[in-house]
């Protein structure tokens, strides 16, 4: 009697639980035409797919997903949604059916890669044999530092990091270049009277030239 | 912003410092738990962005101006890029952190400077840019009224 009997029975419980509740969000989202409704309902599909994650003990990519994901993803739809209307136009005929075709024939070729995939934690997998292992038995002696895969992203592939990086910096730029810096809205309220008098001067004087142009 | 909104108002109020110290947390602590500059990044830029939410574009834009937003991210990136290239005249290879630190073989030093200035450059990087993408999208309507709901 070790008890942990029945765990993995319960595990699977959970996953099953997990994955129906994210496909009735996901089909809940299709349905729906209230574009604040689907909104809030991808930030729900975020956290639930965290929550499964965290099930598979992939901590970091988990909270990565919840914070990405549930908090910055459903805060930047909103602030688009606010630019454009409230509610998508419904679909009619043909236009229904082609997008359910490419989700069925995409779903089918997906689920038969799955079968020449490694099973979940098979130690034999190449994850598990190759250059893991190398990290975990070489972190301690070379970075010293306890979260292995911190000196992963950081340390031995600092380079694919930097790139990261450079994707994110690059999106920022580009959603500023396309949509303008953003400074119209204090320069309205400036220019209004409503900002009081003596704080962020440097911030006004840029409200003014949104204002000239 | 009407009087109705008081509990989210009062609510916000509290919660935001905890989630901004939250994000340095996860900063400073991605070394023994799970977390980083990306997740620290987000989540400060989530702090603020629930502050422009909840209290206005404006006074946000008026704390922390876009400038600032865009200066901050730009920094990050370069200063993780910098690291490498003192990696480089260290002698090592880019983005090398052993060559950082002149240190005996088997010490850590360099190893552990390079992972939190990298760090910071990445949340430098991710938090402006967020920071920046939302105050493009936001800063295109000046208030938003209950009704736009």
């Amino acid at each position: 009697m070790t008890g942990n009997e029945g765990a993995a029975e319960a595990i699977d419980l959970l996953n099953v639980g997990l994955l129906s509740i994210l496909f009735i969000v996901a089909i809940a989202m299709a349905r729906l035409r209230s574009l604040f409704a689907i909104v809030m309902l991808s930030g729900i599909y975020s956290l639930v797919s965290a929550t499964w994650f965290v099930a598979l003990d992939a901590v970091d990519v988990a909270f990565t997903e919840a914070s990405v994901g549930a908090g910055i993803s459903t805060a930047l739809f909103l602030a688009a949604m606010v630019l454009t209307s409230r509610t998508a136009k419904p679909e009619k005929g043909a236009t229904k059916i082609i997008p359910l075709l490419v989700v069925v024939v995409t779903g089918a070729v997906l689920v038969y890669a799955t079968i020449d995939l490694p099973g979940f934690g098979d130690p034999s997998s190449p994850a598990n044999t190759h250059v893991g292992i190398e990290y975990l038995a070489r972190t301690k002696a070379e970075i010293g530092i306890p979260n292995v895969v911190t000196a992963v992203l950081a340390s031995y592939r600092g380079f694919d990091t930097l790139g990261e990086v450079g994707v994110v910096f690059a999106a920022g730029l580009a959603v500023t270049l396309l949509l303008g810096f953003g400074e119209r809205a204090l320069g309205s309220s400036l220019s209004q009277g409503a900002g009081p008098a003596g704080q962020g001067s440097e911030s006004s004087s840029e409200g003014g030239e949104v204002a000239d142009d | 912003m009407t009087d109705h909104h008081i509990i989210l108002r009062v609510v916000a109020k509290v919660l935001i410092p905890f989630i901004a110290l939250y994000g340095f947390y996860v900063q400073f602590h991605g070394e023994y738990s799970p977390g980083g500059g990306f997740q620290a990044g987000v989540i400060l830029a989530v702090s603020l962005i629930l502050y422009s939410l909840i209290f206005g574009i404006a006074p946000t834009m008026r704390a922390v101006t876009p400038g600032f937003a865009r200066a901050v991210a730009a920094i990050g990136f370069l200063l993780y890029a910098c690291v490498g290239i003192a990696a480089l005249i260290g002698g090592g290879n880019f983005l090398d952190y052993d060559a950082l630190v002149d240190e005996p073989v088997g010490g850590h030093l360099g190893q552990h400077l390079g992972i939190i200035l990298i760090e910071i450059g990445v949340l430098m990087a991710v938090a402006g840019s967020m920071t920046a993408i939302f105050y493009a999208f936001a800063g295109r309507v000046s208030e938003i009224r209950d009704e736009d709901w």
